[in-house]
This record gives C-alpha cells, structure tokens and sequence, in this order.
C-alpha cells in the first residue's frame, strides 16, 4: 500500500489511483433480496430466505478453498442486498475471512445496504464485526421515482439510516442515487443530489438508469413504455457534477464521487487493474494474473462450493498487451486516467486516439492519459479496444 | 442447303407478358422441333430472371421444319427479339435478319407503346407484318376492338388480323400456313461474296463466343477463315450449325439461312451485334447496313459494401460482360465509397438487371449511386467534354453552357388518362409533340423530355397515376442546352461525391432538401454536432443538422465485472467497423444505400 496519508489525499489523485493496483481486495457477494428491482441484471435472488444459512456456511467454504494471500486491505460486501443478510451471518463471513488472510490495520469493511433494513442496532452489530464503511441504495430523493424504481423505502428512511450509521461510528458513508428515470425531470434529480448533499455524506455515486436485457424495464420498454433519454440524462450528470463539485465532492470516476479521504480503496483497486478476490454466486475475481468468474445460479453455486470444488465458471488468464488493454480499459474511467505505457502509446499513435485528442475527449499530459468528458468514457474505450501493439 | 424459296425467316413484336413465349413454345411444339417430353414450358426464355421477370433479355432463336398444306417441306426461322424499351438496338438488328414479323397483341390489354414502336421498327424495314390478336381464350378479350386498334396501326383492314391462343394452340395451324404464304423468301445472291448479319452472341465458358448470324449473300462453309467487317477480327469458322433449337453442326450455310458460328473467339468486343461476317480472302467490302455501337444511356457508380469485395466486383463484370456487349464500365473512385465502377446502360431495365445479377449471381453486396445521363459541357475555353458522373462537372464558373440528353417518348394510354399524364409530363420539364387516336379509345402522346427526368422514377409514376395501363417506349432525341447545376451534399462542411446529383436549376431546392432530410434521419450521432448541407457552388440552399451524442457511457455499477462491459463494447465496436468515414463523420453503409434509392 501506498504511504500517503489515506484521510487528506484527494479522490482523484494520480498517486492515489496508481498505488491502489497493490492492494489486497476481496468482494463477496450477498444475493438475497425482498423483491427484484425491474431494472436490476446482477446475480439476486428474492424469496429464497431459506438458503441463506447454506449460503452462509458455503460462503466460508470457498474462503477456505481460496489460495494464500496476505492481510486484506479492503473488503466489500455487494448484491444483492446485504443488509438483508443479518450481521451474525455477515460477521460470520468476515471472521472467516480474516482467519484465511487476516485483515490489515485499518482495512476498509464496505457493505451495500437498502436503507429499510437499517437499524441503529443493526448499525452497532456490524460496526463490531469489523465493518467500517456503508453504501446505501437510496436511489433519489423523490417519492414517485422511488415508486417508479419499485423500491421499498420512502426518502425519511434515507435519512434516518444516514443518523445510525454515523451515530454507530461508520467512517464512510455512500449514497448511490439513480438518474434518468423515465418521468424524472431535472428539478426533482436537483432536490435528490441536494439532499444526498445535505446529508453531508462522505461519498456519492451517481448511476444512470440503464435499460439492461432480460430484465422486466427492458420487457417494459419493449412494449413501448419510455425508455431512459440520454440527453436528459446527459444534463442530469452534468448538474450533478456541479452540484457536488460545488459541496467539495471529487469526482474520482465516472459515476464516483467522494470527499477527500473517502475514496473507495476497494473500487480503486479494481479500477487500478488490482487483484482481488471474490466469493459467492456471480462473483467476478482476478487472481494470479488470471480474471474469473462464479457460477451464477445460487443452487449450482452451493452445490459445487458442497462438493468441495471451487465454484467457478470461467477463467482467463490476461497477459502481455491485453492486460495492458485491460489497464488502460479499467483505469480510463477514473478521473486520475491512466499512466504512460505501451497502450498508451498506440493510443496516442493511433487515428482514432488522435481524433480524440483532437476533439477534447481525452487529454494527454504530465505522463498521463485522462478523459476530459467523462459522458464520452465509452467512445474512448472502444477506441482503446481496437488498439494493436506498436512497433516489432 | 435449303433453297431459298423454302425459307421463311420471321420474328415476332410482342409486348411483355403478351404471350410471345407461349406461342413461340407451341410453334416449337407443332412443329415437332421439340418433343413433348423435352418441353419445359417457355423453353425459349431461358435465363433464371428472365423466367421471373417474364422477359426476354437475349434474343434466341430456333428453326422449324413444316410441311405446309402445299405438301411442300418449309424451313421457318423463328428469331426472337428482346421485350423492352432498353433493347431496341438489338431488336432492329434482330429484325432485319427477317423478311417478316409477327405483331402479337393481348386481345385484352391491346396495343402497347414498346410494340408500337417496334412494329414502325418493322415496317420501316420493309418487312411483312402478320397482324395476330393472342389469348382469344380469355374472357376478358376484346378482339373486334383490338383487332381495330392493330389495324389502325399497321394501315391493314381489322379482317386480316388473325385470331389466336397460344395457350390452348387455336390458330396455330392458321398462323404457319399464314407464315409460309405471307413472309417472302429471302433473295440473296449465291454466287455473291458472303454476306452474313451477326444479330446476337453470347459467350460460352469453353467454345468461347458464339454468334447468330443470317446469312444474307453467299455461302458459309465450316472451317472457312472469316473476317468481321467492323472489327477487323479473323478467325477460323470452327463449326457452323442451325439452332433446332439443340445447336446441330452443318458443313455450310447458305443464303436466307439463319444459324450459329463458332470461331473460338474469347474477346465478346471483337464480335459485336450488328456486324457482318465474310471469308477472309475475296471476301465482301461493303458491310450489310445498319451496324452501330450500343450507346448507354444511363450511368451509375457501383460500389461493394465491403472495399475488399473490389476485385470480386471486377471479375464478376468481366463475366457479365462477356454476354453483354452493351454494358461500359471503367473504374471510379468515390472519397465516400472507395474503389468501384462507373457503368454505362441501355436503360433503367438493363441497369436493374445488371445490378440484380452481380448481387444474385455473385454473390456481391453493393451500394450504386443515382442514376445519371451523360451531359454535353462545353466550356468556357472551349472544350467539349462528356461528363457521366457529377464529380466530374467542371466548376460553375468554367462551363459555359451544358447540354443534357433528349428522348422522344411515346406514351398510349386509354384516353381517361391523358390529363394526369400531361400533368406528369409537364412537372418532368416535357414538351408534347403530337397526340393521336389509336383505334378509338387510345390515345398515342408524342413528347420530348430529358432523359434525365425519364430515368428517375418517370416509369413507375406513369404506371401509377394510370393504374397500369399506359406504355412508354422512348429513343434519344438529341441534346439541348439547360439550365443545370450540380447540388452537392456537404456532411461537417465535407462534400460527398456520392451524393452529388446534377438537377435542373428549378429542381435543385427541391433535392438538396430531400436529401439532407433524409440523410438526417439516416446518420447516426457523433461525438460533435454534425451538419449536412446542400449547396450550389458555395450557396448552401438546405441544412439540417445531426446533434452531437451527449452520453455515450455506461454509467452504472457494474461490480468487478470487466469482462462483459468488454464484451458489450467489443459488440459496439463490431458495429462501428460497418461505417464509412466521411472525413472525421462515421456513416453507416446502409445510409449511402437509402440516401441514394430512387424511389422514395
């Protein structure tokens, strides 16, 4: 890990964003939720309560099947909704993790939270587990797009579990928020950033709605509902990034905004093309070089982690230019981009690069490739893509 | 040799779908040259679009034995001719092979303009015309009208005009005897040098090029060295035979006798339709009359979608041109669409079917520009030029007058009808000539349009406005000065060669409109405003403009999961490689083929 002082350095630093690709990181994934959102494709479950024990003890299982690594800088529980969890299951898994890699001093514990589940007590128990940071599902600040977004929660329980979590002694707090919801004007997205601001949390991510295939809103728009407009959207991002930038937030990825000191360690680590680990259903890892996969299906996955095998779907092991493909893809979308390196270089040499320079999408200088207009990350990572090496 | 008192050689005008094929397979029939079991219906149409489309592109031709009701043997040469406007070359050269014509009208649907023209074709080459109602059968048959109608053009009594049904073969019978009593023989001189009409030829992937040819004077004797007047080519007659319709070798052919060479010849350009054939050594000087070259009237760019397809599109034309002598190319270079082909047609027919059999037959997917006439510039210092495509028109200030084609177009249409075609004819810039009764419900429209206005959807808006019944046959009338300017399309201030049109001046807003409504629609967002625009020179007249693409990430959360937004991009990027750069404009290769269709 790097030595700079964690609690002052600001989100977006280069220093920052560089060292992160050393740390040791793990994701775990929690599937169970009351009810599938319309718009959600990850790897979730709702109604399957039950399972949550086998879940819990396979979870371990897999923790212990892991090969050895050293003490874990950070940890983050995704889904999913892992509040639903229980904190004696999800102390549970953390204890074992930090049996199989022990956690460093200071570790950052994060868990993805709906704000319905929260308690104080809630709060207080997993505070004792070890957890230090917290990102709830807020999603917006107005009534009818929470309706909308087929959430559970109304905007007061936003706010009350922000108190609990501060008052039990989380030292992050994130909102996530949605944006771009059909019906959603740009007044009632400004009421949304501003109170998530109001709130005076540590960090922000601002999510556009997509329309994901396979998915009930997709079905929907289908059938000639409204889709998302992209260029509402489009002004939707932009206010928020003025808003936020405004209250001292730094964008420090796309979708990521954060106070100084209150960057994700374990989202910059992916994002610095770091290793990590990853247990439980759908969960994606890059070990030793390679990126891989778990099974999806929660009954397929328990069955194979009961077997005594590790439940993966696929892996594939990423060398030479395409790692460096991949580094310049991942770490593109932070504000911090990316440092000079043979990609970069092709980049730089290449047509569509230059066209993009040209254009003020991306901007080359003091040994970094950066993009300028974080809405047009994508036409930068297909140009990315579509890079060969240069040379002999 | 058959003497030729006993030769008849006849052709029949019929328009499309009249029954010429039909009554050609039932004389074939009749006459045994072809057994029942050998009979694949239309055994004379041969081409797969010919079938589909009900025309004849190639002449054929075969010849029949008939023993006539004066107990004497007849040899009766039956030489096809093309159905369309755009053949009408080949269709002289394959009337003149023949003393006589048939001229076959559906007693429905009566005389037609095509058949129109083509029976003046005949008539002013002196042939005999056997005037011939078909599909008597059908209920809705008209004859004693029709039979009015054929009479009035021709100049004959409506009596004379026979009754037939190719379909169920009434009249046949009538119409051989008429065949062998009407037509003359041919006179040609036997002792003469030979003299030997080339009227068709196709090419034959191992005998090479194979002519029809009429002998006129003299006698043609296989293995015999010849010479083709125009050309100059010479060759040995490797085999000579008669068409029955199998091709069967004789050891000569004489006077009056209509047959096939062969001389190895690989190159269709050394044998042209319309030349004549005479020995090499004490030969003929003077040619049979009437040779021309086949003159396009109609260009268009031909492009593949894909730039490595270029080589295939090259050969693939060789070939299609081996059998058509009358498609030009020569390659063109277009900034938007890459290496291609500026072909010259007969016709928006000819231009059709070529393009449908590079896309069919050879499997090739192309993207054609306009169509577009060849104009007459003259310029400021002097110089005459001819410009086929619009990028190749010299700046305003440097021309100093151009001239576009003019054809005389004959429209017969039910007399209902006159009214909206005139007001059709009008809004294509058309100037009326004469207008005659046919018979006494059809009219016959005489006009001079440019051609310009004629190959851009003038046939199917005829069709439409008189729900199918009028018919058109038109032939080119000369130049004339216009006022005509090019209207380019400029994408982010770029012009784009391929859709530069050249337009009449009063037309010009018109299409500049149109096309940058429509490539609006058409092109996708970039990462900057684009504007499309149409100008005159430097007058810009139509403006739309594409606005820049705002958002175009993936914000979302999406875990550590970077193999699927990989894939999810991989796939966009798939879909980039279908573009065309124009300039810094990425365009889709399906816009280049909507901008530029024609009937929209």
């Amino acid at each position: 890990m790097s030595t700079a002082d964690p609690t002052t350095v600001r989100p977006d630093s280069p220093e920052l964003a560089d060292s992160a690709a050393s740390a040791a990181t793990a994701y775990v994934h929690v599937p169970f939720c009351a009810r599938v959102c319309p718009y959600c494709d990850f790897a979730v479950v709702a109604g399957r309560d039950e399972l949550m024990g086998r879940y819990t003890r396979a979870l371990a299982a897999e923790v212990g099947m892991a090969r050895d690594w050293r003490p874990l800088d950070a940890l983050y529980f995704g889904g999913g909704t892992p509040s639903r969890f229980g904190s004696q299951r999800l102390a549970g898994v953390v204890e074992a993790i930090r049996r199989r890699f022990q956690l460093a001093p200071g570790a950052e514990v994060t868990l993805e939270a709906n704000p319905e589940d929260w308690t104080p007590q809630l709060a207080a128990e997993l505070v004792a587990a070890g957890f230090t940071r917290v990102s709830f599902g807020a999603q917006s600040f107005s009534t009818p797009v929470l309706l909308a977004l087929g959430r559970r929660h109304l905007p007061p329980d936003v706010i009350a579990a922000v108190t609990a979590a501060r008052t039990e002694g989380f030292a992050s707090i994130n909102l996530d928020l949605i944006f771009g919801t059909p019906g959603e004007t740009i007044e009632s997205w400004r009421e949304t950033v501003e109170a998530a601001i109001a709130l005076e949390v540590d960090h922000v991510s601002c999510y556009a709605l997509t329309v994901e295939k396979g998915t009930p809103l997709s079905r929907a728009v289908a059938r000639g509902a409204p889709a998302p407009d992209p260029d509402l959207q489009a002004d939707q991002y932009e206010l928020a990034a003025e808003l936020l930038a405004a209250a001292g937030y730094v964008r420090y990825e796309v979708s990521n905004w954060a106070r100084p000191g209150h960057a994700c360690l374990y989202n910059l680590a992916v994002w610095a093309q770091g290793e990590y680990e990853a247990f439980g259903n759908g969960a994606h890892g890059f070990r030793h070089g390679a990126r891989f996969r778990n099974i999806r299906r929660l009954d397929a996955y328990l069955q194979r982690v009961e077997e005594g095998e590790l439940p993966r779907a696929g892996e594939e092991p990423v060398s030479g230019w395409d790692a460096e493909l991949d580094r310049m893809f991942v770490g593109l979308r932070r504000a911090a981009g990316v440092a000079d390196g043979p990609g970069v270089e092709a980049f730089l040499g290449s047509e569509e690069g230059r066209r993009l320079l040209e254009l003020g999408v991306v901007e080359h200088a003091r040994g970094r490739l950066r993009v300028t207009q974080p809405l047009l990350t994508d036409a930068v990572e297909r140009a990315v893509l579509s890079l060969t090496p240069r040379g002999p | 040799m058959t003497p030729q008192a006993r030769i008849r050689n006849f052709s029949i005008i019929a328009h499309i779908d009249h029954g010429k094929s039909t009554l050609a397979d039932r004389l074939l029939e009749r006459t045994g040259a072809i057994s029942e079991r050998e009979m694949r219906e239309q055994v004379l149409d041969s081409m797969d679009l010919e079938r589909e489309r009900g025309i004849t592109i190639k002449a054929q031709t075969v010849r029949l034995h008939y023993t006539a009701a004066d107990g004497q043997d007849y040899v009766l040469n039956l030489i096809d001719t093309p159905g369309h406007v755009d053949f009408s070359y080949e269709v002289s050269r394959s009337l003149a092979a023949c003393e006589g014509a048939l001229l076959l009208v559906d007693a429905a649907q009566g005389v037609q303009a095509q058949t129109l023209a083509n029976a003046y074709l005949a008539i002013e080459g002196g042939l005999e015309i056997i005037p011939a109602l078909n599909k008597i059968d059908l209920p809705a048959a008209d004859p004693d009208r029709v039979a009015e109608e054929v009479a009035s053009v021709i100049g004959g009594e409506p009596e004379e005009v026979l009754l037939l049904s190719a379909k169920t073969g009434e009249g046949v019978d009538e119409l051989l005897e008429r065949i062998v009593s009407d037509v003359p023989p041919p006179a040609g001189d036997p002792e003469a040098p030979l003299r030997a009409l080339v009227f068709d030829s196709y090419y034959d992937a191992y005998r090479g090029v194979v002519c029809y040819i009429r002998v006129v004077d003299g006698v043609l004797a296989a293995g015999e060295r010849v010479r083709f007047i125009a050309t100059g080519d010479e060759q040995d007659a490797d085999e000579i035979g008669f068409l029955t319709p199998k091709a069967v070798p004789a050891a000569s052919l004489g006077p009056g006798e209509v047959g096939y060479l062969i001389t190895g010849e690989k190159e269709i350009d050394k044998i042209k339709v319309g030349d004549t054939v005479t020995t090499a050594r004490r030969g003929a000087v003077e040619p049979l009359p009437g040779y021309a070259e086949p003159k396009p009237m109609v260009y268009s760019g031909i492009f593949p979608t894909e730039g490595d397809d270029f080589e295939d599109l090259r050969e693939a034309l060789e070939k299609l041109s081996l059998n058509d002598a009358s498609l030009v190319w020569e390659p063109e270079t277009s900034k938007a669409l890459g290496f291609g082909f500026r072909c010259g047609f007969l016709g928006l027919l000819h231009m059709e079917i070529v393009r449908e059999r590079l896309e069919r037959e050879y499997g090739l997917d192309l993207v054609a520009t306009a169509p577009s006439v060849a104009y007459r510039v003259t310029t400021t210092d002097g110089q005459e030029l001819e410009v086929r495509s619009p990028q190749d028109l010299p700046e305003p200030a440097k021309i100093a007058e151009i001239a576009e084609p003019y054809v005389r177009a004959m429209i017969l249409t039910p007399a209902e009808y006159v009214g909206t075609i005139m007001e059709l004819v009008q809004s294509r810039r058309g100037e009326m000539g004469s207008m005659n009764y046919v018979g006494t419900e059809r009219v016959e429209m005489d006009y001079q349009l440019p051609l310009a206005e004629v190959v851009f959807d003038f046939f199917d808006q005829l069709k439409s406005r008189t729900r199918g019944y009028a018919s058109l046959d038109y032939e080119p009338a000369g130049y004339r000065p216009s006022d005509l300017v090019k209207v380019d399309v400029l994408l982010n201030g770029q012009p784009v060669d391929a859709f530069s049109s050249i337009v009449h001046r009063d037309k010009a807003y018109e299409y500049g409109k149109r096309m940058v409504e429509r490539l609006r629609e058409l092109i996708p967002r970039q990462l900057f405003d684009v504007p499309i625009q149409a100008a005159i020179g430097g007058r810009i007249i139509a403006r739309e403009t594409v606005k820049a693409r705002r958002k175009d990430v993936l914000a979302k959360c999406y875990g550590g999961d970077v193999t699927r937004k990989k894939k999810l991009l991989e796939r966009q990027k798939e879909g980039k490689r279908r573009m065309k750069m124009v300039g810094s404009v990425e365009v889709p290769q399906e816009a280049f083929v909507e901008a530029l269709r024609v009937d929209r």
